[in-house]
């Protein structure tokens, strides 16, 4: 399977400090392949249904307004293609069961948790990810309100808040404080940056730019 | 999550067939239950049929029976025009469940097959008659806060934990579901199951069957309806206990009720005869109190859910209340 050109498709996500993760990420996969019994690579080589499930799949999907195309095991979820494939770190992963709203995404303009979906689901789809909110140097207006009204401490379910904060004005649930909580109540903040992160959210609102 | 094959049929009887020919095969739609059981390692399929681009996501009336496709979105229904103007309830009631991202990924026919959220039967090392049968049940001599007043029996005494289906049970629904042996029509109340000694099994779809639509014949329940839930936080949680209300009233005198609720049985659960002791009745609280205090004389509570019992009683007169006065 042709491994996928991270550079080439996200060439400033390439930073030194990903050098590390980069060589954990190496390791680990050297360590799995010396962990796996020779006895199931047999088996996986004589059995058709054992191989069957050892293969990866074609899936081509747009991300951030770029075609990308990547071979995927049908077990690997959406956020696990963006986080560990793509190297696109910003999604973030917190529960891993939908519990929490960290791993937010927009699929085909709407918001979806990424961990509760497969990337071998999403084939033809429209991802965007917090990578692919701002028009280049340009903060999207409601990632300057979230800095503006101090919406996080941590920052950690920061870009899961932005991109469903961002869904709920589209969808038109951000016309009162009460409906943004409830609208909002899918993104868990551990810090308690809840009022911030509602004042944000009325503000861009209220401003009435396009978002 | 253990591996799987994974395969997209690109017609319903290709679906059904990759299902009913292989024991380990599982459907999967939006997946936001599923996926989550497979991380934890309470069911293992080692095949996935995504169903999700099989034409089955129409909401439309045919006659005056709203036909809602399985693989129709909760947040799409909750939204529709359809929905809202004939079927307030049932907007009312997908919109107390799970989050908009949840939403906007989960479908009808997979809000019908979602498993229990009991705590024994998501974590493995604990005994569990559902997740494995004649294992022991861990809730009944556990902490049992969250688990059945109404309709539990000695091997499981977990509910059914959506939203949507209590307002679909309440609105007389029927489910269509097709399987190898053809189509066939579910009564909504005879869905989902009571657990008896079979609390395996969550429903009565037989193996290879897949719900495609839900249909709600026209009713008068469009102005008088309340989904009232009630849950350890205001938002985004699974419900303590539910009630959804629906009356039809004229010149002040109640012609019919529907009631039903959730969060307190193995299936969503119909209150008949608090229903027969609203009718002809007038809206008021003094009838409401009476009706609800019926409505629990069948309930049984455990060590730690007897608060349930109130807070039904309680629960059943404020949504009757709330419904009255819309």
């Amino acid at each position: 399977m042709p491994q996928e050109n991270d550079q080439q498709h996200y060439p400033h996500r390439k930073e030194k400090h990903e050098a590390r993760r980069d060589f954990l990420k190496q390791s680990s996969a050297m360590m799995a392949l010396a962990l796996t019994p020779p006895l199931v690579i047999k088996a996986a080589q004589h059995d058709e249904a054992i191989a069957g499930i050892f293969e990866k799949m074609p899936v081509s999907m747009e991300i951030n307004g770029k075609k990308i195309e990547v071979s995927v095991e049908p077990r690997v979820t959406l956020l696990d293609l963006l986080r560990e494939q793509l190297n696109l770190t910003g999604t973030k992963k917190g529960c891993d069961h939908g519990q929490c709203g960290a791993c937010t995404v927009h699929v085909n303009g709407h918001r979806i948790n990424s961990c509760l979906t497969l990337a071998v689901m999403q084939e033809g789809k429209k991802i965007t990810t917090i990578e692919g909110l701002a028009n280049g140097e340009q903060l999207h207006p409601v990632q300057e309100a979230f800095i503006k009204h101090d919406g996080f401490q941590c920052g950690y379910c920061t870009p899961g808040q932005i991109m469903s904060a961002v869904a709920c004005i589209r969808e038109g649930h951000a016309g009162s404080p009460e409906e943004i909580r409830e609208f909002m109540s899918g993104n868990i903040c551990r810090c308690g940056a809840y009022d911030n992160i509602v004042h944000a959210i009325t503000e861009v609102k209220q401003g009435g730019k396009t978002v | 999550m253990n591996q799987f094959s994974y395969v997209r049929p690109a017609s319903l009887k290709a679906a059904i067939d990759a299902v009913a020919k292989d024991n380990t095969a599982r459907f999967i739609a939006g997946g936001t239950n599923l996926l989550d059981l497979m991380k934890s390692g309470v069911v293992i399929p080692e095949k996935l049929v995504d169903i999700n681009r099989l034409p089955l996501k129409d909401i439309q009336l045919n006659g005056n029976t709203l036909h809602i496709g399985a693989l129709a979105l909760n947040s799409e229904l909750a939204a529709h025009e359809l929905v809202t103007t004939h079927h307030p309830l049932l907007s009312q009631a997908l919109l107390a469940g799970a989050s908009q991202q949840l939403r906007n990924m989960a479908t009808v026919g997979g809000n019908m097959m979602q498993r229990t959220r009991c705590t024994y039967f998501y974590d493995t090392t604990m005994p569990c008659n559902k997740r494995s049968p004649n294992s022991g049940c861990g809730a009944i001599g556990g902490i049992n806060r969250m688990h059945a007043i109404f309709g539990a029996s000695e091997s499981c005494i977990a509910v059914h934990p959506s939203d949507m289906c209590v307002a679909l049970a309440a609105l007389d629904a029927t489910v269509l579901v097709t399987g190898p042996k053809g189509n066939r029509r579910i009564p909504f109340t005879d869905f989902h199951r009571l657990p008896g000694n079979t609390p395996q099994l969550d429903n009565n779809l037989a193996k290879g069957e897949l719900i495609t639509a839900v249909e709600i014949p026209a009713n008068a329940y469009t102005k008088n309806v309340y989904y009232l839930k009630v849950r350890d936080r205001a938002s985004y949680a699974f419900a303590l206990v539910s009630v959804a209300a629906a009356l039809d009233i004229s010149n002040n005198v109640i012609r019919s009720a529907r009631l039903a609720m959730g969060g307190v049985a193995h299936k969503p659960w119909r209150l008949y005869d608090a229903e027969k002791a609203l009718a002809g009745k007038a809206p008021t609280e003094e009838n409401f109190r009476h009706a609800a205090d019926i409505a629990l004389q069948s309930a049984k509570a455990y060590t730690h859910n007897q608060f349930k019992t109130g807070l039904s009683v309680n629960s059943i007169q404020t949504a009757l209340l709330k419904a009255a006065s819309v």
